[in-house]
């Protein structure tokens, strides 16, 4: 009830209550952000960007369409995706699946340069199939349509729905284990 | 509702990704009100997302303070909110090549139109020519005609009326004949043109006997503008003649075509 409460005052345009809510989500939402466009510093920027606009548009979220997160994560996605169309990318799709999560964390093997956040990460998606994280990537953080992403990964649309609770199932798995 | 089996169909999951319809939306959004244990899927499944985009962030900097934030919220209500970098013309070079376009088709107009200034003065100078030429020979033939009206109306000159004979009744002609210079000037606009292969003789007289001396022949009459002749005539003359003979002219005239004739007044 609390986050209710929360966003409902965050509606009435309560600055400590969007305080709060910032404090609980900028730094997810610089990941999802960072997931899009690779670049850190970019990546504050648009974060940025990004809870101003959902401060502006307070009104117009509606808890009945959604979960307050998924609002924002939606927010996050077009902003960072918008600013890769605007810097001209070619191939935005193509864009947007050629870097994986998998890549960094492969990278971050074979080069030895284990941040704590890679750390994070390696441990959070542990025991994950390759395509589940790819999956996770495509259906939370780029915004790829359910049909969007068979096309991409090259698995049949019915299962695209199944696969994801799959993994995400694991996903929460990994997190209760961080508790034991 | 098997709730059990709505929640392992993937759709909350789903709800969460933000990937359904908004009525779907609506309805996820209901049951989750109606049934505690899909309000608690739905929480552990966004905590799972949750903690994958925490994961994913590389960290943040002082950038992302909240009071940054809130400074730049302000700074953007001061300020006009787009910043439009328009995209930069480069009018330098346009308006360069616009001009050497306007400068080639002026270059082009004006060489055209002193072209035609050439054209149009090379035969303003062929008229002017052409106009001297003829003030020229105008002059001349005034300085001609007027020499022949001087040598005419010499007080020495003595003039001899030819009235039209039988074969030409109409006809007329005039002599000066300038005894000083033995010329015999014939004015012989009074007579018709002769036909083809023929012309006119001009006789000397003498009465008693008579007997014609010829003194020349009307050559070109036809082209002769004034139709005025110049003679010789050395002859003690008492009558002149013109009779019409075959080209070249005849030894002794030819009396039945004697178109005029004219005594000299003895005075």
């Amino acid at each position: 009830m609390e986050l209710d409460l929360l966003v409902q005052r965050f509606q009435e345009k309560d600055r400590r209550a969007f305080e709060k809510l910032y404090e609980m989500y900028h730094v997810n939402i610089h990941g999802v952000i960072h997931t899009i466009v690779r670049d850190r510093e970019l990546a504050e920027e648009l974060a940025q960007d990004v809870f101003i606009k959902i401060w502006n548009n307070a009104a117009s979220y509606n808890s009945s369409k959604g979960r307050f997160f998924t609002w924002i994560l939606n927010i996050a996605r077009n902003t960072a995706i918008d600013e890769l169309r605007s810097r001209n990318y070619k191939n935005l799709k193509k864009n947007l699946s050629a870097d994986y999560f998998v890549g960094i964390l492969e990278r971050a093997d074979s080069e030895d340069t284990e941040t704590p956040d890679t750390k994070g990460l390696k441990k959070l998606v542990n025991g994950l199939k390759e395509k589940c994280i790819e999956l996770l990537e495509l259906l939370y953080f780029k915004g790829f349509t359910q049909k969007d992403a068979s096309e991409e990964l090259k698995i049949p649309l019915g299962t695209v729905k199944t696969r994801n609770r799959n993994c995400i199932s694991k996903l929460r798995d990994n997190i209760d284990l961080e508790w034991i | 509702m098997d709730i059990e089996k709505y929640i392992s169909s993937g759709i909350l999951e789903l709800y969460v990704a933000g990937l359904l319809t908004e009525a779907e939306n609506r309805e996820v959004s209901e049951y989750a009100k109606s049934h505690p244990e899909i309000e608690k899927e739905i929480r552990a499944i966004e905590a799972g997302v949750l903690a994958l985009s925490k994961a994913a962030s590389p960290g943040i900097t002082e950038k992302s303070r909240i009071e940054q934030l809130w400074a730049t919220m302000d700074e953007r209500e001061n300020k006009p909110v787009i910043k439009m970098e328009k995209p930069r013309t480069n009018w330098f070079a346009y308006t360069g090549w616009a001009a050497a376009l306007v400068l080639l088709a002026g270059l082009w107009w004006v060489y055209n139109q002193n072209q035609e200034l050439r054209t149009d003065m090379q035969t303003r100078v062929n008229e002017v020519q052409q106009l001297e030429s003829q003030i020229e020979a105008a002059r001349n033939s005034l300085v001609q005609t007027r020499e022949l009206f001087n040598q005419l109306r010499d007080k020495d000159v003595t003039i001899v009326p030819l009235s039209g004979q039988q074969v030409a009744p109409d006809a007329y002609a005039r002599a000066y004949w300038k005894k000083d210079t033995q010329e015999v000037y014939i004015d012989a606009q009074g007579l018709p043109e002769p036909p083809p292969g023929m012309v006119y003789q001009v006789w000397s007289l003498k009465l008693s006997p008579l007997t014609p001396t010829s003194i020349g022949l009307l050559e070109s009459f036809a082209t002769d503008d004034n139709k005025v002749f110049v003679l010789p005539n050395a002859n003690e003359t008492e009558a002149f003649g013109i009779t019409l003979e075959p080209a070249g002219g005849s030894e002794s005239p030819t009396l039945e075509q004697l178109y005029t004739l004219g005594a000299v007044a003895t005075s």
